[in-house]
């Protein structure tokens, strides 16, 4: 309890001081100015879902290895934080290209490949949706993952290969080429801060997930034994004829 | 008895059940040619145009009748539970997965050697001199297809809407695949054929980590 | 028949290569459904065991961990006997046990000859095309040895369940309520087929919610409910009283 409520007001804190420092300390980058900004979100926001993913690869391995419940609900509170990481990755992306590229979206290599993993792990959570027996959910929803894992160096990498062949119409000047060192420290907050958000939401859903297992329970519990007191009463009238 | 052996043995009666009622090759195959014909309603491909997207377009229409055609593999087994009788007969069980595996191929195989041509005929593309490199291009990709299509499908056998989830699951685990196999398809269109060997490895990559992936968890795949 | 004969056999020793499983603690969980409690049972070599109970009780899953379809979530399942004891692993201790549960296990567009040659090649057996033969001539099925299943009726249907269950020549046969269905031909050769295993040192579990004039056969019965073992007339014991009960306990039930 205490735990959590630290995590969280260090996470609160940190994306106070992360948002004023990348809108007011954060110097103003020479060719893209104000909207530049939006990196230093975009950018923690898309390794913070790379590490949301990997947590949701340990969850599944750990699963299959123990058949322990509480790896899965870890792994469900992973993908959902990595999907949520993802979608802001996906949406600031956009934000930020059409001021300074002059379109919404372009198929390079680095987007598409993020759009490929939002889709695998949303494929993932709508999987779990889809299968009702919860030792199943389970079980194939990290035999999933783990493929779905397995899979993302193999998205980028052809991705990758694939973009170099075919130019793309504009090219990113690196965005970590030659970074100001101030705008490299707001950065570092604002991982920082993001990572926290990260861990704190994670932490929650896991939470959460365990309190819908227990209740589950104690419901399955309370209507068997109505059943059963239920089933007493005629045979109890009929014994005393 | 051997893996091998047993996943012979279940592959033939694959074949028996569908030969018997034919009802996936047909479909996929009509399927199929549906999805080339609507792409000629997209845009008019000249002879350039062919070429260039010719591949993409092949590949797409694979996609699309593989993962129709892979539900019924396992959904199959469910009518009288005949997955429990293969599931206690003393063969390993990937064995079982194997022998579905090496039917689909097949099945998706015999769908491709009609398309192939119909879309050269259709689409104005020649793959005359590059046919045995065309093969090998497609028996990679068509595997790696297979591969997680059977396995996932043995997943979405026992979800609800299920014809709805198989493509959901398999079409994003499968995008490295699709780049590759329309690369290497591609490499062999242009005017100076030569096969991509950066991309035909990179299939072959990805079909060795999936295969050993499936045999791996296997046992998770077939349980109760 | 009115009452259950009860007769002992004579304690006989178990043939040189019978069967016999041992559940030990088993405990099956489906989610919060505590379908098997603490389980825990001998069954010797050519034991014939009645197992009896509610629909609900537990019966059919403990068959099913028995046939190793489905692993227990604690405590374990081994099969016993000297020809198993080399290769104890479930893989090779599948090769003993038949099983016959609520569906047919067979594939409705083959047809009977094709079914049991597939199961036949699967189990390695020699001889196939002629083991295959007489398993459909004993059944009554032969003439019917190339129809598709898919045009049997339900007595012929479950006929040839048992007839697959059976064609490996299993040491340990596990059956889920198999007299359902069969039509009065069936139930003769069942019941001569489950006589004649017995006395070949075959060692049998049958469950059943019903009286059956199989039961007359069994040196054993267990009494499972709610998932637990309730009464068990033991190895050696009378299973006589327990089956007369089976009476009483049906007509409570209705």
């Amino acid at each position: 309890m205490k735990g959590r409520i630290a995590l969280a007001f260090a996470a609160a804190a940190l994306m106070v001081f992360a948002g004023y420092a990348a809108l007011y300390i954060a110097p103003d980058e020479k060719t893209m100015h104000a909207i530049q900004r939006i990196f230093y979100f975009h950018v923690p926001s898309a390794i913070c879902a790379f590490v949301a993913f990997f947590v949701v690869f340990i969850a599944n391995f750990a699963y299959l290895g123990t058949r322990q419940q509480k790896w899965d609900w870890l792994g469900v509170a992973g993908a959902e934080v990595g999907v949520a990481c993802s979608t802001i990755v996906l949406i600031t992306g956009p934000i930020w290209a059409h001021p300074v590229w002059g379109v919404w979206w372009t198929w390079d290599a680095r987007l598409t490949s993020t759009f490929v993993l939002w889709l695998l792990y949303t494929a993932y959570l709508l999987l779990r949706g889809f299968l009702e027996d919860p030792q199943r959910k389970a079980t194939f929803s990290a035999v999933f993952g783990i493929f779905a894992f397995l899979d993302v160096p193999l998205v980028y990498f052809s991705n990758r290969l694939w973009r170099t062949q075919h130019p793309q119409p504009v090219i990113l000047g690196g965005s970590n080429s030659g970074l100001d060192p101030m705008m490299g420290k707001v950065l570092l907050i604002s991982f920082v801060g993001v990572l926290c958000l990260m861990a704190m939401l994670i932490a929650d859903r896991y939470r959460l997930e365990r309190l819908r297992w227990e209740y589950e329970e104690l419901r399955f519990r309370a209507e068997s034994r109505a059943a059963e007191e239920g089933a007493k009463a005629p045979r109890a009238a009929a014994e005393m004829r | 008895m051997t893996t091998a052996r047993a996943a012979t043995i279940l592959l033939g009666k694959e074949l028996q059940l569908e030969f018997r009622t034919r009802e996936l090759l047909t479909t996929t195959v009509i399927f199929a040619l549906v999805v080339v014909v609507l792409f000629s309603f997209a845009f008019e491909p000249t002879a350039a145009e062919s070429r260039r997207y010719g591949p993409g377009l092949l590949w797409i229409a694979f996609l699309f009748a593989g993962s129709l055609m892979l539900n019924p593999s396992f959904a199959r087994e469910q009518a009288n539970e005949t997955l429990d009788a293969l599931r206690m007969a003393p063969i390993a069980p990937f064995a079982i997965l194997l022998g579905k595996m090496l039917a689909n191929f097949i099945f998706l195989a015999m769908a491709e050697a009609i398309l192939v041509p119909v879309f050269a005929v259709l689409y104005n593309v020649s793959f005359s001199g590059v046919a045995g490199r065309l093969i090998f291009v497609l028996a990679l990709g068509t595997f790696g297809l297979v591969i997680t299509g059977t396995v996932f499908s043995a997943i979405s056998a026992h979800a609800r809407m299920r014809e709805l989830l198989l493509p959901l699951l398999l079409l994003p685990i499968l995008t490295p695949l699709l780049i590759a196999s329309v690369e290497a398809t591609a490499s062999l269109l242009v005017d100076q054929p030569e096969l991509d060997r950066t991309w035909v490895a990179f299939l072959a990559g990805f079909d060795i980590v999936f295969l050993t992936a499936s045999w791996l968890m296997c046992d998770y795949l077939l349980e109760e | 028949m009115d009452e259950p004969r009860s007769f002992h056999l004579p304690e006989r020793e178990p043939a040189q290569n019978s069967a016999g499983i041992v559940f030990d603690k088993v405990e099956k969980h489906f989610g919060s459904l505590v379908a098997l409690k603490n389980v825990s049972l001998e069954v010797g070599g050519g034991e014939f065991v009645a197992l009896l109970g509610a629909n609900g009780a537990g019966k059919t899953t403990l068959l099913r961990i028995a046939a190793h379809l489905m692993k227990p979530t604690s405590g374990s399942v081994t099969i016993t006997g000297a020809m198993t004891s080399r290769s104890r692993e479930s893989g090779n201790a599948k090769r003993f046990i038949g099983f016959v549960g609520h569906s047919t296990l067979l594939y409705d567009e083959l047809s009977a000859e094709e079914n049991l040659r597939l199961f036949a090649e699967l189990y390695s057996l020699e001889d196939a095309r002629e083991r295959v033969a007489n398993s459909l001539v004993a059944c009554g099925l032969a003439s019917r040895a190339g129809s598709l299943v898919r045009t049997f009726s339900r007595g012929m249907r479950q006929r040839m369940a048992i007839a697959r269950a059976l064609l490996h020549e299993p040491r340990l046969l596990l059956l889920d309520e198999p007299a359902a269905g069969l039509d009065r031909q069936g139930l003769g050769w069942f019941g001569s087929t489950l006589e004649r295993l017995r006395n070949g040192g075959c060692t049998v579990v049958m469950s059943t919610h019903a009286r059956n004039e199989s039961l007359d056969l069994a040196t054993r019965a267990v009494l499972l409910a709610g998932g637990r073992i309730e009464r068990d007339s033991g190895r050696g014991g009378d299973p006589g009283v327990l089956l007369a009960e089976l009476r009483s306990f049906q007509s409570a039930e209705a």
